[in-house]
């Protein structure tokens, strides 16, 4: 589904991401933990497609697809999802118009038919039921007075809607309490599917005891140090990023 | 510079401009309607006086320092000939969602189209007709108001739309009277092939004590023709009435269209004024609103779209000249390619104006790196109790909310409309009337899909 290989970027020259590579198959979910400045959000930003990150070497493949050479929306309409660790607002755009115009562009670079007002609200409305958020979160304006929790169900909300093929959630669980953390694990859960890939980035294991992931990679100073299973997350838990030479405590 | 010749003339104005003007003046005067009245005869003249001695404002003057008039200079500007009336329109705009034909005056040229104008469904006792007609027939109704606000030995396009005080808008409403229907004012500027047209619109609007009216302006230009308007209108409000007084500028891309706007808001008045502009080469818009009443209320408001080489000035004043009274001002503009735009919003609180509520916000979004604002907020406040804030931004899109967008399949020109749409959405929120504000969505829409 997606093969990273040798991925180096740079912000403003500086080198964060030193040689990625991970591969990912359908149906797989793959958590990425690391220190704070490890390239966790370079590595999301840079397959969602943000500018500002310099390509110096490696390739990703989507789907046998460059990825690297298409346009963010292009991406989207290829199936793939971030799920933003810092949902921006958008004042003066609905909720609905956003989800709306985002669900029929992507149904138009795929060549299906456009949903109608009513086909919609009748998806929207099933999938927000779900996620326990109010009609009234829909009529508001994009994350505009969302709390940390609302806007981060609002992210699993469009990722329902969008019905990506892989979705990278990008430290879903930082700002959230227990119960809207177990809130959005559900919602990711219920979207977990043979077909469907993730990418689970996060800094803590807590994340982990909600969505449970097939492998766990460690990334620092980046590159990916270590990769195992589900057991590797519980074991940076207890001995924390200092084997990989990180001292967070300075 | 040293061979610059000496004049009497105030400082910031050139009064070699006005001579061609004048020329042309001389050959039309004897054909103006109500020659012969000696109250508009004295009008006229001190108009024609008053331009004279100072002709076209330059960039040296205060009021006029972002917006350069020199190029009317070089166009020799004619006066609206009859030509016009032979124009015929598949469609005149209106934004009445049925399309039907309701209260209107239709005006080509700044000359008054008769069979295209309707009365229909106004109220008993409602005037609704073009000056000309006024002045010919029934001086009396406007004898009383013209030149009283906007004063014709002030302001040099003022005085120079004075002199030439031929035609326009004049709607009168009685004392406690609502008109339910959205009154249109239709300006449609042709122009000639031969050479640059020059026409001065003179409206007056008087709505008596206890009364409601609605007028929308649509100012839109037909052809590709050199046209300059100089319009000057003149709003009445009565005691306790309401006039909400919209209007949208689309005209040619030749076009300069230049608005002066004045008016006096009586005791528990209310006068709401928004401008929509996407048209004309240079445009400015001039408004002025005299709380003139304790407890009157003005909303003086717009929202701009320029692009190309387009230059488009808003220049507000606001008079707080009685107690208790509230003004609230929202521009927001979108400014692209070279275009150019300049607001001067001045608030000043009289002596006495206690429990003053003034608010004034100008936002702009500059679309590329060479388009450009300038922005002067001017408050002088001579009263202690009272509530002024004003507030001025410029800013750029957004990229973070420009990658959220295209990170869920938005494409880019989509994310950017949206955004754009939704800046100038809050403008638009300012206008009280559904219809009227939908009708301006649409043409928000247009300007947006015109690229």
């Amino acid at each position: 589904m997606i093969e990273i290989k040798n991925l180096h970027a740079s912000v403003d020259g500086k080198e964060i991401l030193k040689g990625i590579d991970l591969t990912i198959r359908p149906g797989e979910v793959h958590a990425i933990m690391g220190p704070n400045g490890s390239g966790k959000s370079t590595l999301s930003y840079v397959l969602a497609g943000r500018d500002g990150y310099e390509i110096t070497e490696g390739s990703v493949s989507f789907f046998g697809k460059d990825l690297l050479a298409m346009e963010p929306e292009e991406r989207a309409a290829a199936g793939l999802f971030l799920a933003f660790q810092y949902p921006v607002e958008i004042p003066g755009v609905a909720n609905t118009t956003f989800l709306k115009s985002a669900l029929n562009a992507i149904r138009k670079q795929r060549g299906e038919p456009e949903l109608d007002a009513m086909q919609f609200l009748k998806l929207v409305r099933e999938k927000t039921k779900a996620l326990s958020m109010t009609d009234e979160m829909l009529k508001r304006a994009v994350n505009v007075g969302f709390s940390g929790g609302e806007k981060k169900r609002n992210e699993t909300l469009q990722m329902a809607v969008l019905q990506p093929k892989f979705a990278i959630l990008d430290e879903t669980d930082s700002g959230l309490d227990i119960d809207a953390l177990k809130i959005v694990a559900e919602g990711v859960n219920a979207l977990r599917s043979p077909e469907r890939s993730m990418l689970v980035i996060t800094h803590y294991q807590r994340l982990l005891d909600y969505i449970v992931p097939d492998h766990v990679h460690v990334l620092a100073f980046g590159k990916i140090q270590r990769s195992g299973g589900k057991e590797l997350a519980l074991e940076l838990e207890k001995n924390g990023y200092a084997e990989f030479g990180v001292n967070e405590a300075a | 510079m040293a061979t610059t010749t000496l004049t009497k003339a105030p400082r910031g104005y050139d009064p070699a401009a006005a001579k061609p003007f004048l020329e042309q003046l001389d050959r039309v005067k004897g054909g103006l309607p109500g020659g012969g009245l000696s109250w508009l005869d004295g009008l006229r003249a001190q108009g024609r006086a008053r331009f004279a001695e100072l002709g076209l404002p330059t960039v040296k003057n205060e009021s006029w320092r972002y917006t350069n008039l020199r190029t009317l200079d070089k166009l020799a500007f004619q006066p609206a000939t009859d030509a016009g009336d032979d124009v015929r329109f598949d469609v005149l705009p209106t934004v009445r969602a049925d399309g039907a034909t309701g209260p209107r005056l239709v005006f080509v040229d700044g000359r008054f189209r008769a069979e295209l104008s309707s009365t229909a469904g106004l109220p008993a006792g409602v005037e609704l007709l073009n000056l000309a007609d006024a002045l010919t027939r029934k001086p009396d109704l406007v004898a009383g108001h013209l030149g009283r606000i906007a004063a014709p030995d002030d302001l040099a396009l003022v005085a120079l739309n004075t002199a030439f005080l031929a035609d326009g808008p004049v709607l009168h409403v009685p004392r406690g009277v609502t008109v339910e229907e959205t009154i249109e004012l239709v300006f449609v500027s042709v122009g000639s092939e031969a050479q640059p047209t020059a026409f001065h619109p003179r409206g007056l609007i008087v709505a008596e004590a206890e009364s409601r009216a609605v007028i929308v302006e649509h100012h839109v230009g037909l052809g590709s023709c050199t046209t300059l308007s100089n319009g000057v209108t003149e709003v009445f409000v009565g005691a306790g009435a309401s006039v909400h007084h919209y209007k949208i500028q689309r005209e040619q891309a030749d076009a300069f269209h230049l608005s002066h706007t004045a008016a006096k808001v009586a005791g528990k008045g209310v006068y709401d004024n928004f401008i929509l502009t996407t048209g004309a080469k240079l445009s400015r818009n001039e408004v002025r609103s005299v709380l003139d009443g304790e407890e009157g209320d003005t909303h003086v408001s717009g929202a701009y779209m320029v692009r190309g080489g387009q230059h488009v000035d808003t220049t507000t004043f606001i008079d707080h000249a009685q107690p208790c009274c509230t003004s609230r001002e929202v521009y927001k503009g979108v400014i692209d390619d070279q275009a150019r735009a300049v607001f001067q919003g001045k608030i000043i609180v009289r002596p006495g104006a206690q429990k003053t509520d003034g608010y004034q916000q100008n936002r702009a979004l500059l679309l590329s790196d060479t388009a450009e604002i300038d922005a002067k907020p001017e408050l002088e406040i001579y009263a202690d109790d009272v509530k002024c804030s004003h507030g001025a931004t410029v800013g750029e899109l957004d990229d973070d909310q420009l990658f959220y967008l295209r990170a869920r399949g938005i494409d880019k020109a989509t994310a950017r409309g949206l955004l754009i749409g939704a800046f100038l959405a809050e403008a638009l929120e300012e206008i009280a009337e559904e219809s009227v504000r939908d009708a301006f969505q649409s043409y928000v829409a247009d300007w947006q899909n015109a690229r």
